[in-house]
């Protein structure tokens, strides 16, 4: 097997704060091959967003990596020192934030803003820079680059502003681009466009992309895999297509079914009682049990560690084949 | 831009005239003009000579008509006490203010900013922690007691500073300044000081405001994940986003740098526009205070202007909005 570009081995972020320490991420492994898109889920707060900027290594005091490791095609990055980490983002791991309007930097024209970040982390001159800088925002499908290339970021709207911000991640033809709701502050025909571009990129340039969004239909049709997170905990990780057809985890059944579907006649759709624990209140054993219509006693002592089941792997004591009512429920 | 400049000159025009109408109006409310000119024991017949002479005997608007239209000749007649055409005092004295008004703004802009930064940076730090005193003590300490503080211990006590004049100054056409001799600049630093430390602390705090609220920003965070430099991030995108409230502030501190240079300048007796301002005061001599509210609101105004086209070349945003006015 090849080795994954990037590779997240038991991941725990921690927030110091006045009433004591928040576990953001408790634990998460998860790995993203060459080329593959790897769709993030959960509600607001299960740790989507923090575990993109570990990895980046853009998580600010009080936050801090209290564990685990990061390694990005087999080097390990999550202990680099500052410069050198400051090194690997945009030159090896690209990001796109959710709200492309306020990403741009106002006041610096498109260009300055592309050729800086080219000349940050190449060897390229001022005009090949600028070259290149026309080169990719034509790759990112911007009408007219050279003469778009000029202009302030408020002249933009939403959805081109969003194929700059990509542009400014690809800069430098990055192994793993992270993109954390690259979508969400955008129209729904914008959304698919942007969708479809990071596909197309992805495939081209071989390029892994850890995608986190709370939108299943943009996973549903871009992600290869996906993981499903609760808590700082990832719930359940698979191929797309099964998670999303043949969900496991309680959880995951809960978000699947909560999905609109044009085909069955359902009247309400299937909502998941109660909501995410508060980070300095996450119950004892599996962090979802107090929610789980499938509960037992073994899931309010012990933590479910993940198990590999078929090709998910999924944290729920359900399907421990030493759990005494695995078979009834399975 | 050019029907904005223009919209704008308009404005200004608005602003003179009513400040006009108030300066006229300090010739009539401050008793009879003709009083301040003619000693105690004139007999009235020659009274009325001096009032027909001047004019004072036409109707109120005759006499404003004409007032406005020496105004913007820079005439504004004859000081009651020098003796002398106000527009020639207040040139004589005007070089001494600017220069002292410069240096004060220079220095609250050089070391506003550079603490601010600092501070805004780096706010935990021992040293951000002082600035922030100081800039409390800045801001609370009336004008006065800094400069006798000031005279007190540099001029008084370790004797390295002159405490009052501008030293030996260098005469360039009508323009008379102190940068060229040693005794000259040293005359500058403590007034400057003076004059500017207010600004200098307000500077500070907005800068290490805007700086602390700048780096919470998206396009901050964008900026590291692109891998830029700290120092490119700091000082070419967080530190160009501040400027905006910046110069708004320091534009207008400007005009009060030069306005309220009167308590400076009576301090360290500095020659310059705000001393004669006071001496008018006490001496009743409106020609001068009129003229200088004329001259104080032209600044003012002229001031706002440069500071409009500013914004405009610092944020391009607003160019597209001064272009397509809503």
């Amino acid at each position: 097997m090849t080795q994954p570009v990037l590779s997240v081995r038991d991941l725990r972020v921690e927030f110091v704060t006045r009433r004591g320490i928040l576990k953001a991420i408790d634990g998460i492994s998860f790995d993203i091959g060459k080329g593959e898109v790897l769709g993030v889920v959960g509600e607001s707060g299960a740790g989507k967003s923090v575990t993109g900027s570990a990895v980046i290594g853009l998580i600010d005091p009080p936050g801090r990596i209290a564990g685990g490791e990061i390694l990005l095609s087999g080097m390990r990055i999550d202990n680099l020192p500052p410069e050198e980490m400051r090194r690997v983002r945009g030159k090896r791991i690209g990001m796109i934030f959710q709200d492309p309007l306020t990403s741009l930097n106002p006041l610096y024209r498109v260009s300055e803003q592309l050729v800086e970040t080219i000349r940050t982390h190449t060897n390229l001159s001022a005009s090949a820079a600028r070259k290149r800088a026309i080169d990719l925002l034509a790759e990112v499908g911007i009408p007219a680059p050279e003469r778009r290339i000029d202009s302030y970021p408020h002249e933009f709207s939403g959805g081109m502003r969003q194929r700059v911000v990509i542009a400014l991640a690809l800069c430098a033809e990055p192994e793993l681009i992270i993109a954390d709701e690259p979508t969400t502050a955008l129209d729904v025909s914008v959304q698919a466009q942007i969708i479809a571009l990071l596909k197309k990129l992805g495939r081209e340039h071989g390029t892994a992309i850890m995608l986190v969004t709370h939108d299943m239909g943009v996973i549903a049709e871009t992600a290869d895999r996906v993981a499903v997170m609760y808590a700082g905990r990832i719930a359940e990780i698979g191929p797309v297509r099964d998670v999303v057809q043949n969900p496991l985890h309680p959880y995951a059944k809960g978000l699947m079914g909560a999905i609109p579907s044009l085909e069955s006649d359902t009247d309400r759709l299937v909502q998941i009682p109660g909501s995410m624990p508060r980070l300095s209140a996450i119950p004892p054993g599996c962090p979802f049990n107090p929610r789980c219509p499938y509960v037992f006693d073994r899931c309010r002592v012990e933590r479910p560690e993940p198990i590999q089941h078929s090709e998910h792997r999924v944290a729920c004591h359900l399907y421990d084949q030493s759990s005494v009512r695995s078979e009834a429920v399975a | 831009m050019f029907a904005f400049i223009i919209r704008r000159a308009f404005q200004a025009i608005g602003v003179l005239l009513a400040v006009g109408i108030i300066s006229f109006a300090m010739f009539r409310f401050a008793g009879d003009p003709v009083n301040q000119i003619v000693s105690l024991d004139t007999p009235a017949a020659e009274r009325e000579q001096v009032r027909r002479s001047l004019g004072l005997d036409d109707p109120v608007p005759v006499q404003f008509a004409r007032y406005l239209s020496s105004a913007v000749r820079g005439e504004f007649g004859v000081s009651y006490q020098f003796r002398q055409p106000v527009s020639d005092l207040l040139a004589e004295r005007m070089p001494a203010t600017l220069e002292l008004a410069l240096c004060a703004t220079l220095f609250a802009i050089g070391f506003g900013v550079l603490m601010g930064v600092y501070s805004g940076l780096k706010r935990d730090s021992f040293l951000a922690k002082v600035f922030q005193t100081v800039s409390l003590i800045g801001i609370s300490l009336p004008t006065f007691l800094i400069g006798i503080l000031l005279i007190y211990l540099f001029s008084v006590i370790l004797g390295w500073l002159p405490s009052y004049g501008r030293g030996d100054t260098v005469r360039i056409g009508w323009w008379t300044t102190g940068f060229l001799t040693t005794s000259g600049l040293k005359a500058l630093i403590m007034p400057s000081i003076t004059l500017g430390l207010f600004q200098m602390t307000l500077i500070m705090r907005i800068v290490r405001a805007e700086m602390l609220e700048v780096l919470r920003t998206d396009y901050i965070k964008f900026a590291r994940a692109r891998g830029l430099t700290t120092r490119a991030i700091h000082f070419g995108h967080a530190l160009k986003n501040t400027l905006v409230p910046v110069i708004t502030i320091v534009g207008l501190q400007f005009g009060s740098v030069i306005a309220f240079a009167i308590i400076t300048e009576t301090v360290f007796q500095w020659p310059g526009m705000g001393l004669l301002f006071v001496q008018a005061v006490q001496n009743v001599d409106i020609p001068i205070m009129a003229a200088y509210l004329m001259l104080v609101a032209l600044i003012f105004v002229v001031i706002n202007l440069a500071v409009d086209i500013l914004y405009t070349v610092v944020d391009p945003r607003l160019r597209t909005s001064i272009r397509q006015p809503a």
